[in-house]
This record gives C-alpha cells, sequence and structure tokens, in this order.
C-alpha cells in the first residue's frame, strides 16, 4: 500500500461525501422536492473512489445512470451537483441535464448516460483521442452487470483491443440488471471470461474494499499509461438501494438490504482497514464526517434556495431551435 | 364496460389476447422482474407494471425477461414472427430505440416487401413515450414521426384507454410490425373500456369534438389538451373539429382533409420536435390536398428543435400547452 495520508483521507473524503450526498438525496426524494428518475449509487462507492484515485483530472471517464458517485469520485462539484439535480440554475449543467446527465469536462467527466450501453463505445474514441494527441492518459468506461449484455459493449470492446488503445472497461457488478438478477441475465456469470475473450486482460476484485478496487485499477492503468492496451475490471458490489427511487425491490430476498449494510459497507470496511493498519486515527475521520455533513447540507440548502434556470436556457446550447 | 386506466386497458389487452392466441408472446426487460432473484420472479411486471400477473398466467415460455439487450430483443422478436408467432417486445423507453433500430428498419419493417409477399411480420414493439415528468433528454422523447417515415412499419399512438386496448389487439393480430407507442403521461387517465376483448382499426381516426371554426389535429397526449381547449373556446362560440389520428402510419388523411375542407383553418399539435414531425407531414398533406379550401395559414404548436431539458420549469415550457394551443387557434381565426 503506497498511498500517503492525504490520499486516503481524499480518498474517505470522497466516498463519505458520495455515500451522504445519496443517503440525503433518498431523504429528499422521499419528500417529493426531487423531479426525474434518480438512481442512487449508495454502497458502491468504493468502486468509484478506488478507481478515480489513480486517476489525474487529464484522465477521462465516462459513467452510466447511476453516475452520482463516479462523478464526485473524479473531482465534480459537489454543489453544483446537487442544483443539477434539483433542475436549478447554478447546476454543473445549468438544469437542463439532470441526474442522469452529469458532465464536467473540466475534471475529465465526460458524462453520465441514460442508456445501458452508450458509455463505452465513447471511451474508446475518447482513448483514440488521447493516443493520437501524445498523451499518456487513460479513459475509463464504467457500467454495470447489466451493461455487459448490450451489443456496443461487445464492439467497444473489441474495437479497443483491435486499436490497442488505452480504454479501461470497469463493471460494477451489483448483482442486478435493473430489476433482473446477475444470475439470470449474464449466461455464462463470468464477465471478466467474456472480456478476456476478447483478447484483453480481466481482474475481478472485491467492490467493497477500497484496496482491491485500488490496486486493480493500478495495475489496469500502468498497463495503458505505457501503450499495453485496453483491460476490464469487475468488482463485486451491491447497491443498497433500488434500481431507481421509487423501486419497490421485491426481487430482494429478506433483509438483503440489511445484511448488507451489515457485511459489505465499504466506508466501514475502510475504517476498519486504516485503524487496523494505523494508517488513520477514528478521530480523524470523525473530523472528516463531521466536514462531509456540513457539506452536504450547504448543498441542500443552496440548491432549494436557487432559482429556476431563466426560461431562454432551454433555447441555448443547441445550433438552431426554430 | 367499466372504468380503467390506460394502463389497466393495455394490460387487460396483453391478457385477453394472449389467451386467446398462444402464438402471442411477450418479451422484454424486467417484463416480469426478479428472474434470478431471492426475492422471485413477477418482482414488477414492467416498469410502469404494463405486464404485471403475465408470467404468473402463461408461464415461461410466453413472458421472458431478457438481458439488457434492445436489438437482441427486437431481433428475437422478428425472427419469431418470421416464424409464426406474433410476438409483443417491450422497449422500455422510445429512447433506447436507437440500440435496436437496425432491427426495426431494415429487418422487421421490411421483411414482407422484399421477400415479395412471401413473410408476414406480426409483431408489436410496446414502448413508453413523452415528457412530462422530468426524466431528461434521453427517457423523455417521442419518436412515432420518424418511424412513420419508414415503410412496412406501422405506429400507433393512443390517447385514451379505450383506444389503447384496441389499437393493441389490432397491432397484435395484424400482419405487419408495429410500433405501439404508450404515453407515459397517460398511464393513470381513466376511460370506459369493455371487458370483453375488440379492435380498434389502423388507419381510422377519431373526431373527439365537432365544430366548425377550426380543425385541431393533435396526437398522443396533445389529443387530450386540444379536447381541453376546444371546451374551453365553445363557450365563447368558438367550436373546433378535434381530430386524434390515432396512428400516425397508416394515417386517416381523409378524415382530417374533409374537416379542413368544413373549417378552412388547422391547428396541429405534435410533441415531436418540429422538423419532420408530424406536425409537418400534416400540414404538407393538407397544403397539398386542400389548400384552396384554406382561409388562414396553417398552425404548428409544437417544442422548440432542441433536447428536452431536466428541470421541470424548462421541460414545460419545452411542451406544447393549452394556452399554447388557445394562441394557435385565436391566430389562425385571425387569419395569420
Amino acid at each position: 500500500m503506497q498511498l500517503s495520508r492525504e490520499q486516503l483521507e481524499q480518498a474517505y473524503r470522497r466516498m463519505k461525501i458520495i455515500r451522504e450526498f445519496e443517503e440525503r438525496l433518498h431523504v429528499e426524494i422521499g419528500k417529493g422536492e426531487i423531479p426525474g428518475f434518480t438512481h442512487l449509487y449508495a454502497g458502491q462507492e468504493a468502486c468509484a473512489v478506488g478507481v478515480c484515485e489513480n486517476l489525474t483530472d487529464e484522465d477521462l471517464i465516462v459513467s452510466t445512470h447511476r453516475g452520482h458517485g463516479h462523478c464526485i469520485a473524479k473531482g465534480c462539484d459537489v454543489k453544483g451537483m446537487m442544483k443539477e439535480i434539483y433542475g436549478k440554475a447554478g447546476g454543473i449543467c445549468g438544469g437542463k441535464g439532470g441526474s442522469m446527465h452529469i458532465a464536467d469536462l473540466d475534471v475529465g467527466m465526460l458524462g453520465a448516460n441514460g442508456i445501458v450501453g452508450g458509455g463505452p463505445p465513447l471511451a474508446v474514441g475518447a482513448a483514440i483521442a488521447t493516443r493520437n494527441q501524445g498523451k499518456e492518459r487513460v479513459t475509463l468506461a464504467f457500467g454495470g452487470d447489466g451493461s455487459c449484455n448490450q451489443g456496443t459493449v461487445f464492439e467497444a470492446m473489441n474495437l479497443a483491443v483491435v486499436l490497442k488503445v488505452p480504454t479501461i472497461f470497469v463493471f460494477e457488478n451489483n448483482g442486478y440488471s435493473e430489476h433482473t438478477a446477475f444470475e439470470y441475465a449474464v449466461g455464462s456469470g463470468d464477465i471478466a471470461a467474456r472480456s478476456e475473450a476478447f483478447g484483453m486482460p480481466a481482474i475481478k476484485a472485491d467492490g467493497a474494499d477500497f484496496f482491491s478496487v485500488y490496486d486493480a485499477t493500478k495495475q489496469a492503468v500502468e498497463r495503458a499509461r505505457k501503450g499495453e492496451g485496453p483491460a476490464t475490471l469487475e468488482f463485486a458490489i451491491c447497491r443498497f438501494y433500488g434500481h431507481v427511487e421509487g423501486d419497490p425491490q421485491n426481487y430482494r430476498g429478506p433483509d438483503e438490504v440489511k445484511n448488507l449494510r451489515e457485511t459489505m459497507d465499504c466506508l466501514k470496511n475502510f475504517r476498519t482497514r486504516v485503524g487496523e493498519a494505523k494508517l488513520l486515527d477514528a478521530g480523524r475521520l470523525d473530523e472528516i464526517d463531521e466536514e462531509v455533513m456540513t457539506l452536504i447540507e450547504e448543498a441542500v440548502t443552496e440548491a432549494r434556495e436557487a432559482p429556476p434556470p431563466a426560461p431562454d436556457a432551454l433555447y441555448t446550447d443547441v445550433y438552431n431551435a426554430y | 364496460m367499466s372504468v380503467k386506466s390506460y394502463r389497466d386497458a393495455i394490460n387487460e389487452c396483453l391478457a385477453q389476447e394472449m389467451e386467446r392466441d398462444e402464438s402471442v408472446i411477450v418479451l422484454g426487460e424486467d417484463v416480469v422482474g426478479g428472474s434470478g432473484s431471492k426475492g422471485g420472479k413477477e418482482a414488477i411486471g414492467g416498469v410502469f407494471s404494463l405486464t404485471a400477473g403475465l408470467w404468473g398466467k402463461f408461464g415461461d415460455n410466453r413472458v421472458m425477461d431478457t438481458p439488457i439487450s434492445e436489438s437482441a430483443i427486437v431481433g428475437a422478436a422478428a425472427g419469431a414472427a418470421l416464424a409464426g408467432m406474433r410476438p409483443v417486445a417491450e422497449i422500455m423507453f422510445t429512447d433506447f430505440m436507437g440500440l435496436c433500430l437496425d432491427q426495426i428498419y431494415n429487418q422487421a419493417a421490411k421483411f414482407k416487401y422484399m421477400f415479395g409477399g412471401k413473410a408476414k411480420t406480426p409483431m408489436v414493439i410496446r414502448t413508453t413515450h413523452g415528457a412530462g415528468m422530468s426524466a431528461a433528454a434521453q427517457h423523455s422523447q417521442v419518436n412515432y414521426s420518424w418511424l412513420t417515415n419508414i415503410p412496412g412499419l406501422k405506429c400507433a399512438v393512443p390517447s385514451t384507454p379505450y383506444d389503447a386496448k384496441g389499437l393493441l389487439a389490432s397491432a397484435i393480430r395484424g400482419e405487419d410490425p408495429v410500433v405501439f407507442c404508450e404515453h407515459k403521461m397517460l398511464y393513470m387517465s381513466q376511460g370506459e373500456v369493455p371487458d370483453e376483448p375488440y379492435t380498434v382499426p389502423f388507419g381510422k381516426g377519431n373526431l373527439t369534438r365537432q365544430g366548425k371554426d377550426v380543425t385541431i389535429v393533435g396526437f398522443a397526449r396533445m389529443v387530450t389538451l386540444a379536447n381541453e381547449v376546444a371546451d374551453k373556446l365553445a363557450g365563447e362560440g368558438i367550436t373546433c373539429d378535434v381530430i386524434d389520428p390515432r396512428t400516425t402510419s397508416p394515417f386517416d388523411e381523409e378524415l382530417v382533409l374533409e374537416s379542413v375542407e368544413e373549417t378552412g383553418r388547422l391547428v396541429i399539435v405534435d410533441e415531436s420536435t418540429p422538423r419532420c414531425s408530424m406536425a409537418s407531414d400534416v400540414a404538407g398533406i393538407v397544403s397539398s390536398q386542400a389548400f384552396e379550401f384554406l382561409d388562414a395559414p396553417i398552425k404548428m404548436v409544437t417544442p422548440p428543435h432542441t433536447p428536452i431539458p431536466f428541470a421541470p420549469s424548462l421541460e414545460w415550457t419545452y411542451l406544447p400547452s393549452a394556452d399554447k394551443i388557445e394562441t394557435a387557434v385565436r391566430e389562425t381565426l385571425e387569419g395569420r
């Protein structure tokens, strides 16, 4: 483990921000404050952060409908994200994108995506761009287990191998394609093996363990930066909420979420790991918790108080609105 | 006859048609829900519960959860149709049709013609369309206008529970591929729906209001707005024909032309963006075939030519509204 104290604190802070961002959204959505369809990332924080702590602002990611965690891990402005999700002026996309379409190209976040399987082909193209620009940058395509069954993903994986570009396909296997179980929907039951069949290395890791995710990603990123081509990462993880807010989750077993929160909570795991190894003390982590709670409270307050986008915003950012 | 929701009318139709004909099968993402899970099957019955209860009645071979693989879903439906089944595939949101467009427009739509009439492709793609839920740019669109541009493909845009049930039965019993567009904002709307199976024919529009001053043609949810405006203006002595074409392909030209020949004024209300839309298509039909009857320019009430914004304030500005329709009707009466 080569991470400095500062890096560990940043990793924990980002995981905690994601967790509390999502927990708070769940509450506010319950009150009817948030418009639209929201897909919460809570439970998967170690995946986004374990991956992105290997990246710089120069590296690129594409994300999914469940993208808040990826955005925060990549360094998107949390308050701007909250305003976006509330559909307000000052939102990171001016209130025009919403929860499923957050993007911030300045930090290498090329966009969340409402189309399952929409992102991986984009990640191949972005990797072509960085290769041709002579930069040692990598592009990562996040996806869920559901996305591994899309033809677009198969095509993107093969193209990345053919062109030998620095694209890394990240599959966060949370066990469900929306409301259908992984065991049913993925015939072979093995995403990594599928990826290997396309001609790239694939690593499986424990998605609830930040360090496991971090180390697996490091291998893939180092390889890709050296021009050795694409790779796949498959992380076993769980989501604490439904596919979308409002999902009755009848597909869950009895006490499934309660058990997952007890046994697969990546934040608790992280605290235990850094505590046992005497890397960070609990007091410092508690301070971070408090800072995060303040940040989230401010983000919600500011989002609530922000005005809606100006009506004319409807007609901007398009070549011709007619 | 009893009052049912648009959603229940569709669900009832699916069950009755499956009962009636064992070649009718249903496939799509989460149409059963919970396959392979600890909670078990029938977890959801489609994300808007349109297929709830079907798996329990008809079993694994006739109601199939699929992986998230739109191209394979539509292609499998087309193949099953070629081989003698009557599949009803679900594409969860019409926005996802980009993923399976080849199977729709190069495959299913062309078989009958391209194979010299030897093949039938009796299949239905059910999908939800339309804005109004802040579902943003990739979950709110309508695409019936560009589907209407595809020869060999039919397209239904029901606006009432009665039409939803009857048009879906026609679609399932027909011989051509149909995209059946269900408006997500109408699922909870209520209306009289016969309990027994019946069909509403394709290509036959519905005159939902009768008047003499202006013809309003609306599609899908826009019909409800057009009716609202017609009712309001009737109080001032301005009367409108409101036409719900029910299907965009085939399209009931005759009903629209006959109405415009009487009123001389036409307002078209379409949730599509304006270029190459049903609105521009109907305007083209009327101006080329009934120009001499027009007393005022044709008015189109559509969203602007932009993607659909997320913020509710922008989304409702984007969408046609009763106010915008009323303004258009008044303008056409003034010859503007």
